[in-house]
């Protein structure tokens, strides 16, 4: 589709951004808002509940290592697949956001062990406040992960063609705030005991 | 004056950011997380809380300045971002007290030192 053929939001911008960047920070300064608040209402409960600690302390600290990796290394794939977006190189930059959606998929999979084990153990979502925020911090997280794999693969299939490349920076973006609320998560959840 | 509309398929055109050695900030972020994960088996308090906060801290920063390119971005993005953190931070301050403190002058909360009953019964499983 042409440039022309597309509505007037889509084809142009008043703040030098295009559009479709600037709607990115737009949903990634919502999110901001979400995950900070569900994060300050989690750091404040915590440290009323000194107590929370013991159950903190059952959470799989080498799962949420692992995950921290792999979120970390996907990034590297989105940012570099920006940078093939930005060369033209519309193949390679589907390839690398491929590759990104495959460390999302072993990031939920790593997840759903270590809940299917927390379960296992008796450490469900109403077990206590620390699990109540344990399992709506990485649920709402883990969802976010699986919408971003799902935005990536379809952005993919048109950058593999050499269409529509600017959205490669977008999906990105989205995936890089992912990766800092998880760089919070971390600590917060399996650091902290 | 008003910054004049430009087609956008212009503006997308040409990359808007410097492209810097990712791999380099991949390692640097991949140690940062190995320091995190060594300082948590700390006995020292301040040291765990720097390797669990203090680094989380630095590795967010390196993600949004080299991944995200958070400061070549037009100068309201960042902003727009700030003011978001700033509505967590008034939010955090006006709340925080009435949930962090359990009793106070002329009021207490004692329901909040009891265990949830669920917690209660996967302890009693």
């Amino acid at each position: 589709m042409s440039a022309s053929a597309k509505p007037i939001s889509n084809t142009r911008s008043g703040t030098g951004i295009p559009t479709a960047r600037l709607i990115t920070w737009w949903v990634i300064a919502s999110e901001i808002v979400i995950f900070g608040g569900l994060l300050a209402s989690y750091v404040m409960h915590r440290i009323g509940h000194p107590e929370w600690a013991e159950a903190a302390s059952h959470t799989n600290f080498w799962a949420g290592a692992f995950n921290t990796l792999v979120l970390l290394t996907s990034s590297l794939c989105a940012v570099t697949a920006h940078k093939a977006a930005d060369a033209h190189e519309g193949a390679r930059a589907a390839k690398l956001l491929r590759i990104t959606a495959l460390g999302g998929l072993v990031f939920l999979c790593v997840k759903a062990f270590e809940w299917s084990s927390d379960i296992r153990e008796g450490y469900v979502i109403s077990s206590g406040g620390f699990w109540s925020f344990y399992y709506t911090l990485a649920g709402l997280h883990g969802l976010h992960v699986l919408a971003g794999m799902i935005i990536m693969l379809i952005v993919a299939a048109d950058a593999a063609k050499n269409r529509e490349l600017q959205r490669v920076e977008c999906i990105g973006l989205y995936w890089h705030f992912v990766d800092i609320v998880w760089i919070f998560l971390f600590p917060l959840l399996y650091i902290a005991r | 004056m008003a910054r004049q509309a430009q087609p956008e398929s212009h503006m997308q055109a040409e990359a808007h950011v410097h492209h810097p050695n990712y791999i380099k900030v991949w390692a640097i972020l991949v140690a940062l997380l190995m320091v995190s994960v060594l300082g948590s088996f700390s006995h020292i308090r301040p040291v765990v809380l720097f390797a669990a906060f203090g680094v989380a801290v630095i590795k967010a920063a390196l993600v949004a300045k080299n991944f995200m390119h958070v400061t070549v971005e037009k100068g309201w993005v960042p902003y727009l971002l700030i003011v978001c953190l700033l509505f967590v931070v008034i939010l955090f301050a006006g709340v925080a007290p009435d949930v962090m403190k359990h009793s106070g002058e002329h009021w207490n909360k004692p329901l909040a030192n009891q265990p949830a009953q669920g917690a209660a019964a996967a302890k009693h499983e």
